[in-house]
């Protein structure tokens, strides 16, 4: 089956007083339809960038310098902006962390998505209306009918997330891309957004990039997981496989140091010392500094290595695991 | 189980939000607007015993913060009482007052907003006890440098400021600055929510070294459950203001009662747990400002039976050092 | 991964922090960026310089009797004085060089405005912490008031004040830290009223710091940049302001006589050709108010910013 999205080897850069901020710097990874994949990494290491980047929404002083990003087969990295423009919210959408990214403040939000539905297809605003309240109906909102005259301020935080993800999938585009859309919401409010999510694209058969920094998160919804650190995607694979056995010494860090009830009580393994300035990247892996298993070779920067399922940007990968 | 360090005994807080003067014209109009009465914390008790460390977990809004402010001295109480070394905090004076007031310290969950930016990190550690005569002026540098050290921060920066930091940095100053006046009891208010994943653990874990080296007893607010699960003793839930459930952290994991924790531990994510299929519960958090009656919880709870909407359930013993306030008590399990 | 436990403990003690650069030294590069802003400043520094060294730059000091003689009284320009020098930019009725005359008025229009400036800064921030921190029904009190006075035009103000004072250089002054210090104390209150909030000055309380010590060492400092900006606005409108009634001929005596009265005093010559009475001081004054309000306006753009993010990432 062909791909929805192959994105490879990335590069966007921001070009300040201070130096190039290599935010992305070489990002390759491809999602089916209907495929889930959980883009993880810590702050700032360059995930929502990615985003940005496919959706085409990198203002200076940052551009994508190098790379092809392919949807449904052709190039849109860098494509004109009125390509891009008929593209977002209408093939691919982009859901916040806030929501109030996507919502108007002053407008209802039976008009806001009324409008997003018209901007895209020829369609009468009854038979608009009625499909937005369909779709506010399959995120889970109650009495729809009622939330379509409401404004953004008059709904909770969860509600306007709602919103915002049926707004999304207004138009049943083909690659959603969501930006830590529970970040911000509370644990039970989260598992509902979770599973509501994942319910449309079942439904929809939309391939989804769920961006997130919580691991566990990733583990519940994602059929595969790309872990980012400092602008490069340093594994990949099949989610049972990276999180059982994973082979990149950072991403064995994040899942050691995540509390689990094995480990109640104990200390937890710490990766050591933190993320590194992006302005000013050590030569070699980026990850040498905080790296135990680093070793000379590591002063060269590693290429990715496929083995199986797995990618890998590591000289000394737990092979034992991926062997295994 | 030795005598409690700290116990809070029927505390109450609410919050008014007065009208201003065209509110109040407003209101003699008949515009309908009043005055708007949030119950934060709505009649909580519990103890704490010296060297334990007890989680307080909840959802946003639920009064977390509010209730970890009444216990460190920030907010003061509308009702109730709290005792710290069985004396009533409230009628403290004098030496005896400023004594606890240091005791009870709290780290703050936002690295950024929790650190004056116009102060030196010296000055920042350094400032309550120079104020309070726990090291004179000629001491402070190497009274310092002594806590930098023990937090894991290096001396040599001490004449930074705070933005020069990391966030994790700066969580281990806001930590030094509370243990440079040697408290007995800390308050961490989501402490390690703004670190990044990898920085959790390693503020986990000095939090765990501490509580070792300076016998220190905690409070640890958070809504991350495998936080509270890894390092508390027991557990707190709460629920739009009440507790809900409170027992050891095993019993809470493995056997809880109260139908909303259950949820809770049904809902957090897990690694263990892939691509399944959640059953979440339904509903929203309701508004503090009106919540349901009787038990707060029954317009979202799968069990409610009619008696829920119409009484509050109390808390009650279930079995030992384990209790919760609902009406099934845990016989829908 | 248990033996990875053991994990040397801790590390972050080696690490350099992120950012080495001082707040002050990031604010003097950011303002640096504005061309603007620097001509204005250096503009500024040189208005400030030549007013200070007024008495060694001048040929004359034009209030020493001793020195003005009648006889060169509303020379043109270019033209040579009796002692000698020469009067480039003319003399007015009295016989005065123009050139001193403006250099020692502009003596004294910047230190009235820069006093006022600094009084009415003082009582308003003062006015305002107190508000902000007290909260209830102090600050209404007081936030009334306030809201009153910013409610009547500062000129209308001082003008009033005047006619009930009288004359005189401290009456002046007076008039303008009344017409003024309303705007500090509100900026300060509604900064304060931002920090006090924060969870720094809860840890404050919670060290049991005195709430004396706590307004003044956490929370005046962090109110200081917004006040910066006012201040420099204020100061040029408190200049401008004192340079309006002094030309309505109810500011500045005539023994004192700041810009403003060098206008009013040629203004009867305007008629008969010999605009250069009136304008040249009219001029230095412009040229010094809109220096200060240039560095005031790019000054808030480069303040404002970092009085939220506290420098994030
Ligand atoms: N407009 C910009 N100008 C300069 N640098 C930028 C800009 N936007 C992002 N960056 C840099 O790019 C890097 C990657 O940012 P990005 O927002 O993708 O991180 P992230 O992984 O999404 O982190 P988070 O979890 O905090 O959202 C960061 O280091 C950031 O400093
Ligand atoms: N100073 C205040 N004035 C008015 N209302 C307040 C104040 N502080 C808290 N509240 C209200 O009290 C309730 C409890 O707030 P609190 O901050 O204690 O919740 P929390 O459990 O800590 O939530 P979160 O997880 O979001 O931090 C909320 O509804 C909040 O709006
Ligand atoms: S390449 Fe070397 S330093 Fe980088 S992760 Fe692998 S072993 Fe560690
Ligand atoms: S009292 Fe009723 S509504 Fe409340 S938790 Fe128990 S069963 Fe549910
Ligand atoms: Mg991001
Ligand atoms: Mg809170």
């Amino acid at each position: 089956m062909s791909k929805t999205l192959e994105v490879s080897g990335l590069k966007t850069h921001f070009f300040m007083r201070a130096g190039v901020a290599k935010a992305v710097d070489g990002v390759d990874f491809s999602i089916g339809p209907g495929e889930v994949m959980g883009l993880v990494g810590e702050s700032g290491s360059g995930k929502s960038i990615t985003g940005f980047s496919i959706i085409g929404l990198i203002d200076p002083p940052g551009r994508i310098v190098e790379g092809s990003i392919r949807f449904k087969g052709a190039e849109i990295a860098n494509a004109p902006e009125e390509t891009l423009r008929t593209l977002r919210g209408n093939r691919i959408a982009m859901i916040f962390q806030d929501p109030m990214m996507t919502l108007n403040p002053v407008l209802r939000v039976d008009t806001q998505m009324i409008e997003a539905l018209q901007a895209h297809k020829k369609i009468g605003r009854h038979d608009a209306w009625t499909k937005a309240r369909d779709t506010l109906g399959l995120v889970g909102i109650p009495a729809p009918d009622e939330r379509m005259r409401a404004y953004p301020h008059q709904l909770s935080g969860g509600m306007r997330q709602r919103v915002a993800i049926a707004t999304a999938f207004l138009n049943e585009p083909d690659l959603i891309i969501a930006d830590e859309p529970t970040t911000a919401l509370d644990v039970t409010i989260q598992g509902q957004i979770i599973h509501e999510a994942q319910e449309l694209c079942r439904r929809s058969g939309a391939s989804l990039i769920w961006i997130t920094h919580d691991l566990a998160v990733v583990a519940g919804i994602a059929d595969h997981i790309s872990v980012m650190y400092a602008g490069r995607i340093v594994e990949q694979g099949d989610i049972d496989d990276v999180i059982d056995r994973p082979a990149h010494p950072y991403t064995v860090g994040l899942l050691g140091s995540v509390p689990t009830a094995n480990n109640r009580g104990q200390k937890l393994y710490q990766i050591r010392g933190m993320a590194p300035n992006i302005l000013a990247l050590p030569t070699g892996c980026a990850f040498k500094e905080r790296c135990p298993r680093r070793s000379p070779d590591c002063e060269t920067s590693p290429e990715a290595t496929t083995r199986g399922e797995k990618i890998y940007r590591c000289h000394h990968p737990h092979l034992e695991a991926v062997e295994a | 189980m030795s005598a409690p360090l700290l116990e809070i005994r029927n505390v109450s807080k609410r919050f008014v939000r007065r009208l201003d003067l065209a509110g109040k014209i407003a209101s003699r109009l008949g515009a309908g607007v009043s005055e708007e009465t949030v119950h934060a914390v709505d009649n909580v008790s519990f103890s704490i015993a010296k060297g334990e460390v007890v989680g307080l977990v909840g959802e946003s809004g639920c009064g977390k913060s509010t209730l970890g402010r009444v216990v460190a001295g920030i907010h003061k109480p509308t009702e109730g009482q709290v005792f710290f070394e069985g004396q009533d905090v409230a009628a403290l004076t004098g030496a005896r007052k400023r004594e606890a007031t240091l005791a009870i310290q709290m780290i703050f969950q936002d690295p950024f907003a929790s650190l004056n930016p116009r102060m030196r990190v010296e000055d920042i550690i350094g400032e309550a006890p120079v104020y309070h005569g726990l090291t004179t002026r000629a001491g402070a540098a190497s009274y310092v440098d002594e806590i930098m050290t023990k937090v894991g921060l290096d001396p040599s920066l001490k004449k930074r400021y705070p933005h020069q930091f990391s966030g994790g940095q700066r969580q281990r100053i806001g930590i030094a600055r509370a243990l440079a006046v040697k408290p007995k009891f800390l308050v961490c208010d989501e402490a390690i929510a703004a670190l990044d994943v990898s920085i959790q653990a390693q503020v986990i874990n000095l939090f765990m070294d501490l509580r070792e080296e300076f016998d220190l007893t905690y409070l640890f607010i958070s809504h991350d459950l495998s936080v509270v699960e890894h390092i508390a003793d027991r557990v707190v839930i709460m629920y739009l203001g009440r507790v809900v459930e409170s027992a050891g952290t095993e019993n809470v994991f493995e056997r809880p009662v109260h139908p909303y924790t259950s949820a809770l531990l049904a809902e957090a994510p897990r690694l263990d747990q892939r691509k399944r299929a959640f059953v979440p519960i339904k509903g929203e958090i309701p508004s503090p400002l009106e919540p349901p009656h009787g038990c707060h919880f029954h317009p979202r709870c799968p069990h409610a039976v009619p008696e829920c909407s119409a009484d509050p359930p109390a808390l009650e013993t279930v079995r030992t050092d384990h209790v919760a306030a609902c009406h099934l008590r845990g016989r829908f399990v | 991964m248990s033996d990875a436990t053991a994990e040397a403990a801790p590390p972050e003690a080696t690490i350099q922090p992120v950012d080495a650069e001082t707040p002050f030294q990031r604010f003097v590069s950011e303002f640096l960026d504005s061309k603007v802003a620097t001509a204005a400043f250096l503009f500024l520094l040189a208005i400030i310089a030549l007013a200070i060294f007024a008495p060694w730059i001048t040929p004359q000091n034009p209030y020493d009797l001793a020195q003005v003689d009648v006889l060169d009284g509303r020379l043109a320009p270019g033209s040579e004085a009796f002692a000698g020098y020469t009067m480039w930019l003319g003399s007015d009725g009295a016989g005065r060089d123009l050139y001193s005359a403006i250099l020692y008025g502009l003596r004294i229009s910047l230190s009235v405005g820069v006093t006022s400036g600094l009084i009415a800064l003082v009582i308003g921030m003062a006015v305002g912490l107190l508000a902000a921190y007290t909260g209830g029904r102090t600050e209404n009190v007081i936030m009334r008031i306030v809201d009153l006075q910013l409610s009547f035009p500062a000129a209308l103000v001082a003008l009033m004040l005047i006619a009930i004072l009288g004359k005189g250089v401290d009456k002046i002054i007076l008039a303008l830290v009344v017409a003024q210090w309303a705007y500090y104390a509100r900026t300060v209150r509604a900064s304060a009223l931002v920090e006090r909030h924060k969870e720094y000055v809860e840890a404050a309380a919670c060290l049991g710091i005195s709430h004396a010590r706590i307004v003044f060492r956490h929370i005046m400092p962090n109110c200081l940049a917004p006040l910066i900006v006012v201040g420099t606005v204020q100061t040029a409108s408190a200049i401008s302001l004192e340079a309006t009634l002094s030309f309505l001929g109810v500011g500045m005596p005539q023994t004192s006589p700041s810009l403003g009265v060098l206008i009013a005093n040629g203004f009867e010559y305007m008629l008969s050709g010999r605009y250069w009475i009136s304008v040249f001081p009219g001029v230095a004054l412009l040229v010094t108010v809109v220096s200060i309000n240039l560095v005031g306006d790019h000054l808030r753009d480069v303040l404002n910013p970092r009085l939220n993010t506290g420098g994030g990432k």
